[in-house]
């Protein structure tokens, strides 16, 4: 199949996910029984903190934003114009502010620390688990099981176990939050350096899960790699171990391209939880109180950057690979 | 006449021996089974434990002693009685979810693989489709719909959100089975198609079904936990990830009541990995390329296919036949299962 078709056919699919995935970011809330404004609206009284003043400019907004009085089809494209125009709305529970306004203050903390996390571990896990599979014996039993235990551990479980033991009995870090209190976000060397000692257990606890993943799969590629009939053709010609590595080493490699790849996609919403047990100001914390305060149109946001980030990993790994190995072009003749 | 007994003895014996061996079930089997096996036994013993999980023994974070192991939650509650029925819940919604999703993800790899044609491409579509909208999303948005989510319909989203990758990976192997000479051999005796794929594409296809199901119900246990975390859990129902949750919302982590927070979050870790190791090690036994670094079993195997060989000759050697080479080595699989991570 011609490159050409292979990413249009792959973009048709896209788009296509794209449009559901949307869809039911917009139908979902709408399936509420009863008038979601009114459930929203109740919820904010029971709440008692909001006059009555401030209820009728949330209602109004609301309808107005969402044209609550239209038809669901008019609705559907009135939230699509917004979204296409980058306009998420305005959040309920902290009405004036705008959700591009709330989702902007928390993106960059969820990027620091997950970005370098997926990065570093994917370095070592895959040296890691590169060795254990070359060395084999001991050496590689011990390993696969650390690392079986470590990526099967769900990651905010070691946050938990992490923050407890170093940062409450040992007291070695500080127990929540991302900078001082009473320091506000700044690039001054002061502040980084304060956000610094905050920064390393979340880090940490994203890292040695995300080692242990990366390890069992690089481990995993590379024995079915030396198993495979080249490695045994190469031996019979004479060709030196080195070299034969460095086929097995290369091979083993491309999943593992991919996996980065969809690491850095899934970066926005992988690490909800931790964020919750370090109380770290980024898009987890601040999904957590969106749901605690039925602030849907921070949620449906959310769920929505989710979403297209996931879309566009996924779209640019097999453009990459349909390009890269013209083996995969040619298999699927299908969506297969 | 001695040495007749013990070989007929050795006959008899050495085929269920051998079965056995060829299972070749290793310790980290053993181990799973006995992770997964004590974290059912610790849910069912909340049965017969003499405190409920709603009973208030005490205050906010009494720390252990005082006749409770565990001490209390933020509710007063003992740690060990809610912890036992939390985890029986959350096994509950593993085991459902992991139900629900194996089998849709089985029948719908089955049809397409089977059938294949443009009803392939609609139902490979539908799949990929669905496998690319993150499954957390949906969860958080089907969940904030429901207005009370019980753990059953929390049990059923989670299964309907998480079939995708086990239907892709089963359409591959069907569609392999599917071209095979047996199955032209039903369909032209006239078998339907819920026959041939029941009896004759399936079982080539259990083995991987079983591996799938057990990721399935451990990622379906997880995914409870992070839903529950995140406020979204069954209302009014204790399990693994609503007690975390309260725990996380009482300070228990900063107020340093260990016995609140650490319980639940060792017997997530032990179910996850105990899961995982049972599928490692039943990929171990289904796939025989895997299984490597078992020097002494394959010293051992050697041994005995080089005793069985000096078996044969000598009786060879007696009425004067030539012997055969022994039957030995392993069998290997044609196809490597195509696992996907679910989680």
């Amino acid at each position: 199949m011609k490159l050409g078709r292979y990413i249009a056919r792959k973009s048709i699919w896209y788009l296509v996910a794209l449009v559901a995935a949307v869809s039911l970011n917009f139908l979902l809330p709408r399936l509420v029984p009863g008038n979601p404004v009114d459930v929203i609206v109740s919820n904010l009284s029971r709440g008692g903190s909001v006059t009555s003043e401030q209820q009728q400019k949330v209602y109004e907004s609301y309808v107005a934003e969402f044209g609550l009085d239209q038809p669901l089809w008019q609705q559907f494209f009135t939230y699509l114009g917004k979204v296409f125009t980058g306009d998420l709305g305005t959040s309920f529970a902290y009405y004036p502010a705008s959700v591009n306004e709330l989702v902007g203050q928390a993106l960059p903390w969820s990027i620091a620390i997950q970005l370098p996390a997926i990065l570093v571990g994917w370095i070592l896990g895959n040296i890691i688990g590169a060795i254990a599979a070359f060395r084999g014996g001991n050496w590689d039993r011990s390993v696969f099981t650390t690392s079986l235990f470590l990526s099967a551990m769900p990651y905010y479980c070691l946050s938990i176990i992490l923050l407890y033991v170093f940062a409450v009995a040992v007291g070695f870090f500080p127990v929540g939050g991302a900078y001082s209190l009473g320091l506000t976000p700044e690039l001054s060397i002061s502040f980084l350096w304060d956000a610094l000692s905050y920064y390393w257990l979340p880090f940490l606890s994203l890292v040695i899960v995300f080692i242990g993943g990366q390890a069992v799969g690089m481990r995993s590629m590379a024995i079915y790699e030396l198993g495979g009939d080249y490695v045994n053709y190469a031996r019979a010609m004479g060709i030196r171990d080195n070299k034969i590595t460095q086929y097995i080493f290369r091979n083993a490699m491309l999943p593992q391209i991919t996996g980065l790849a969809l690491a850095i996609g899934t970066l926005v919403g992988g690490a909800l939880i931790t964020e919750l047990v370090f109380s770290y100001p980024g898009v987890g914390t601040l999904l957590f109180n969106a749901i605690a305060a039925n602030d849907y149109p921070v949620i449906q946001a959310i769920t929505l950057i989710i979403t297209v980030a996931v879309l566009v990993a996924n779209f640019a790994v097999e453009i990459v690979y349909g390009i890269v190995d013209p083996r995969i072009r040619a298999a699927q003749s299908g969506e297969k | 006449m001695s040495t007749v007994n013990t070989s007929m003895a050795e006959e008899t014996a050495a085929p269920r021996a051998n079965t056995l061996r060829s299972f070749n079930v290793s310790a980290r089997f053993w181990v799973a089974l006995v992770i997964v096996a004590g974290v059912i036994l610790m849910s069912l013993a909340g049965f017969v434990y003499p405190t409920g999980p709603a009973e208030k023994v005490g205050s906010l974070y009494d720390p252990p002693g005082n006749g409770l192991l565990m001490g209390t939650d933020n509710f007063g509650h003992d740690v060990i009685a809610v912890l036992m029925a939390g985890t029986r819940t959350s096994l509950i919604i593993g085991l459902v979810a992991g139900i629900v999703a194996t089998t849709i993800g089985v029948g719908v790899g089955l049809l397409a693989g089977y059938v294949g044609g443009w009803f392939e491409e609609l139902l490979m579509g539908v799949t990929n489709v669905v496998l690319a909208i993150p499954a957390i999303v949906v969860l958080i948005l089907i969940s904030m719909s429901l207005p009370n989510s019980t753990i059953w319909s929390l049990a059923i989203v989670i299964g309907i959100t998480s079939w995708p990758w086990t239907a892709r990976a089963v359409r591959a192997q069907a569609s392999s089975v599917a071209t095979r000479e047996h199955i032209d051999v039903a369909r032209l005796s006239g078998v339907r198609l819920p026959g041939i794929l029941l009896k004759d594409v399936l079982p080539y296809i259990l083995s991987y079904a079983v591996m799938a199901f057990v990721l399935q119900v451990a990622g379906a246990i997880l995914a409870e936990a992070a839903l529950s975390m995140l406020g979204l859990g069954p209302s009014g129902v204790n399990s693994l990830g609503t007690q975390l949750h309260w725990a996380l919302a009482f300070q228990a982590v900063a107020s340093g009541a260990w016995w609140a927070f650490l319980p639940p979050t060792l017997v997530l870790t032990l179910v996850s990995f105990g899961f995982l190791l049972l599928q490692a090690s039943l990929d171990e036994v289904f796939n025989p390329r895997l299984r490597r670094g078992k020097r002494k079993q394959m010293k051992q195997a050697a041994a005995r296919r080089e005793e069985e060989a000096r078996l044969l000759a000598e009786q060879a050697v007696a009425p004067g036949a030539p012997a055969g080479p022994g039957a030995g080595g392993t069998h290997e699989h044609p196809e490597r299962s195509e696992a996907g991570d679910p989680v």
